[in-house]
């Protein structure tokens, strides 16, 4: 046994109302450059649907991930190394643009510049590839909210797959359609194929908390982990030709921020914690021969972090304390391990992920309800969810590799829960029978209510820092903030773009984040090179630079500020508690 | 021999290396964000299916021929019993085939980055430069190639050019030899340095981390945070094939 720490994340997918906060803030704070316009490592599909890109779940034609071979051992679906190097010039299963989407800009400067004329100008879409006008025809969330369904979703490979089973399995008319949303980002998986895949050696797994990252000094842009990544996400930046991924926000995460992506999350509904597993097994549980058993195999690798023998191989292996408490606390362990109602997405592709999904239970009390039954009581919860309007096959495709028996068992917690604390709630007898039926106890789900129900915080993120011993390195001493043009600096050295010496990658110092989060006064951007972060912007006051310099007007007039549009100036004091909100 | 014959095959030579040597690791060293293929299969991938492969296996089997041809002395392969005309004829085949698949791959690169848009909009000036130069190398190796099917002594460059290319490997450069073969090895040898020297600031670069080692690592890479820290002796789990 040889114990890893792995940060995983857990979604529930219960709450998530599909409103893309989660993308639009990862863009915001990752993914705002060129080269990188059509990248998304946080996208949120809307099921049924093709996904992005397009259909990168059918593996048959983008060939990512691992496939068992013959001889029961572990090969990845594109080829191995010879054929790696081989297919090296020109790789044959590389996503091209359109299978993503054109990145688009418009054409804003007719607005105000067209002459004066008959027609109200318009501002047309240009392509941000070629830089000619263009018809937009698709996008990260095209079929968002199921929008052309009846065109678009049959081409959903998981629907093909049920329509091949059986004829009527996933409806699509509109009386009777089903939609749920599911956020993605990379899966850090135990058993990573984009690792695997790159031929030069510089992506890799970390030893201390499991985040896959691309060195981008060493990424050559061979371009092999975008083939090999069933998840499609590892994108190539095809301006700097270097690849790039979601980094699980490290930089924040390493001083016990969450993701930006969970910390902005409307719906509350993502959770982080550590995972302790068992990394000499990792191979084998991912070289099960049964595709429905990688689910309980992969369940296998997580250890109990209350075992002592596990606590102590822990030490041994040089986890620290601090991390295995988190560990003890960790919200994604209870609820894929303890609870077991979180799933992986796609354990068939055998790279042993690491995002865990909380199945979503359909509108199903206010169904029963509408048919005359009394939709919160357990009999008829548990007798109407193989009646759902989203069917179970369809989840069983997407975390368990069709096998329903789990996602049953998930939904019938689900269920239990809600007809358990109805009587917590109405003050009426426990009915421990309830929890009995889905093999809890009534402390369990009480528990469980809180961590998915409440959702405090400190609950949701048991984030632990990285090792006090390694503080000093983290603060980023040797920061070149002082470089060429400061961190802003962007643009082409002398071998085309992006090339020149390496930017730093954080531009955050652990203090100033710290700092800004503890502090209670607005943190002056005049020191981070007079660029404004509004995604750090914490709604009080104005930070200066926030406008520009008010042009050519008399100097004793105030120039307008923020403080108007929020009707507070900025010399309004804060709350007392700024964690009391979030 | 004059004074022109020994700097272009005395002096030009070290020159070359020089910069080449010197600009890798300067390179290397300064850009290594920078150091990339800079692919563009992205934007199109029908025309790069044909012609990349094309163009990099046929340069492939050119740098075998060149190795051959320089470094193996006439006297070995006499010894060995393989006639000069033998010799002459799966040189010839084999760098004519080579050469001209090599050159018909890149003439389809040079044509898919003109007329594709957002291809051409990824063109910098540098790369410009470098398809000059080494179109023009491919195109004067290819003619002697051709002419040597000619026949003729001045063609035989296994008592000119390689002599010479050898002899700078022992700092004492035959300038003789050199200077007694044909105008076109001249002058592909002179384009040649050209390339090489502008070779470690261009694209041209990601030649030199052609990623061999590939074959022997395990396929999951573990890295520490820690920048000092050494990497674990023994990865997570066991190599998979």
């Amino acid at each position: 046994m040889r114990v890893m720490a792995q940060m995983g994340m857990v979604m529930n997918l219960d709450k998530c109302i599909g409103c893309h906060t989660c993308s639009v803030t990862c863009k915001q704070a990752w993914t705002n450059r060129s080269g990188v316009e059509y990248v998304w490592f946080n996208n949120v599909e809307t099921r049924p649907g093709q996904g992005y890109p397009r259909r990168y779940q059918d593996q048959e034609q983008w060939k990512g991930g691992w496939v068992r071979n013959r001889r029961g051992r572990l090969t990845l679906k594109a080829g191995g190394r010879w054929r790696k190097l081989m297919t090296i010039f020109a790789n044959p299963v590389l996503p091209n643009i359109r299978d993503y989407y054109e990145p688009w800009t418009y054409d804003y400067e007719m607005l105000t510049d067209a002459p004066l004329g008959d027609d109200f100008p318009v501002a047309q879409p240009k392509s941000l590839i070629s830089g000619e006008p263009m018809a937009i025809e698709w996008s990260a969330n095209w079929d968002d909210d199921l929008g052309g369904a009846p065109e678009h979703a049959p081409r959903d490979p998981i629907v093909e797959r049920l329509r091949r089973e059986s004829e009527d399995a996933v409806k699509l008319d509109y009386e009777q359609a089903f939609m749920f949303f599911l956020p993605r980002i990379c899966e850090h998986c135990l058993n990573p194929s984009c690792v695997a895949s790159c031929p030069s050696g510089a992506m890799y797994k970390r030893v201390e908390d499991g985040i896959v990252l691309v060195d981008q000094d060493q990424c050559r842009g061979w371009r092999m982990c975008v083939t090999g990544c069933p998840y499609k996400k590892v994108y190539f930046n095809h301006r700097t030709g270097k690849a790039e991924k979601c980094t699980f926000c490290y930089p924040r995460v390493e001083v016990g921020l969450p993701t930006v992506c969970s910390e902005t999350c409307v719906g509350r509904l993502r959770y982080i914690g550590l995972f302790l597993y068992d990394a000499d097994r990792v191979t084998a549980a991912a070289s099960v021969a049964d595709e429905r058993d990688l689910y309980e195999s992969q369940l296998d690798l997580l250890l109990d972090p209350h075992d002592p023998a596990v606590i102590a191989q822990a030490r041994a292996d040089g986890i620290a304390e601090d991390w295995l408490a988190a560990a003890r606390r960790s919200p994604v362990y209870k609820l894929a391990k303890q609870y077991r109602v979180a799933l992986p997405l796609h354990p068939e592709f055998r790279t042993m992920p690491m995002v865990w999904y909380i199945p979503p239970l359909s509108p199903v009390v206010d169904r029963l309800t509408e048919t005359g039954h009394d939709g919160e009581d357990a009999g008829n919860l548990f007798g109407a969810i193989d009646a759902l309007r989203i069917p179970i096959s369809y989840l069983a495709e997407l975390f368990t590799a069709g096998d329903p028996e789990p996602v049953r068992g998930v939904l019938q917690k689900l269920a239990a829960m809600r007809a358990y604390m109805r009587d917590v709630t109405l003050d009426r007898p426990r009915d421990e029978s309830v929890a009995g039926a889905v093999g809890m106890t009534g402390r369990e789900i009480v528990e469980m209510y809180r961590l998915l129900a409440i959702a405090k915080y400190e609950e949701r993120y048991v984030i632990p820092t990285a090792y006090e011993g390694e503080a000093h390195q983290l603060e980023e001493l040797a920061c070149s903030l002082d470089v060429d043009g400061g961190p802003g600096m962007v643009g082409s050295g002398p071998f085309g773009e992006g090339s020149g010496s390496p930017m730093p990658v954080s531009v955050e110092t652990f203090h100033a984040l710290r700092h800004r989060q503890t502090g209670d006064r607005v943190t002056d951007p005049e020191d981070r090179g007079a660029r404004i972060n509004l995604l750090n912007w914490d709604g009080k006051g104005r930070p200066a630079g926030l406008f520009p310099p008010p042009h050519e007007s008399p100097p004793d007039e105030a120039p307008p500020g923020p403080g108007d549009i929020t009707g507070r100036s900025a010399a309004t004091p804060s709350s007392s508690d700024p964690g009391v909100d979030r | 021999m004059n004074g022109i014959d020994v700097l272009l095959w005395g002096v030009l030579p070290y020159l070359m290396v020089v910069v080449l040597v010197g600009g890798t690791i300067w390179r290397y060293r300064y850009d290594k964000f920078g150091w990339t293929t800079r692919s563009s299969e992205l934007y199109e991938s029908r025309l790069l299916r044909i012609g990349s492969p094309l163009f990099h296996f046929g340069l492939l089997v050119v740098i075998v021929g060149h190795v051959i041809g320089l470094v193996i002395p006439k006297s070995w392969t006499d010894a060995a019993g393989l006639s000069q005309e033998a010799y002459h004829v799966q040189a010839l085949l084999l760098g004519a085939i080579a050469g001209f698949c090599t050159l018909v791959g890149v003439g389809i690169l040079v044509y898919r980055r003109r007329t594709t848009g957002p291809v051409f909009r990824a063109t910098t000036r540098n790369d410009k430069l470098m398809y000059v130069v080494l179109v023009a190398a491919i195109v004067a190796g290819l003619a002697t190639t051709l002419l040597g099917a000619a026949g003729g002594e001045e063609h035989n460059y296994r008592l000119t050019v390689s002599p010479w290319f050898r002899s700078l490997f022992v700092l004492q450069p035959d300038v003789a030899a050199m200077s007694g073969s044909g105008l076109a090895f001249q002058l592909h040898t002179l384009i040649g340095m050209v390339l090489f020297t502008i070779w470690p600031f261009t694209r041209l670069v990601h030649a030199f981390t052609a990623p061999v080692h590939y074959l022997f690592r395990p396929y999951i890479v573990y890295r520490s945070r820690r920048p000092g820290a050494a990497r674990p002796t023994r990865p997570g789990w066991d190599r998979t094939r």
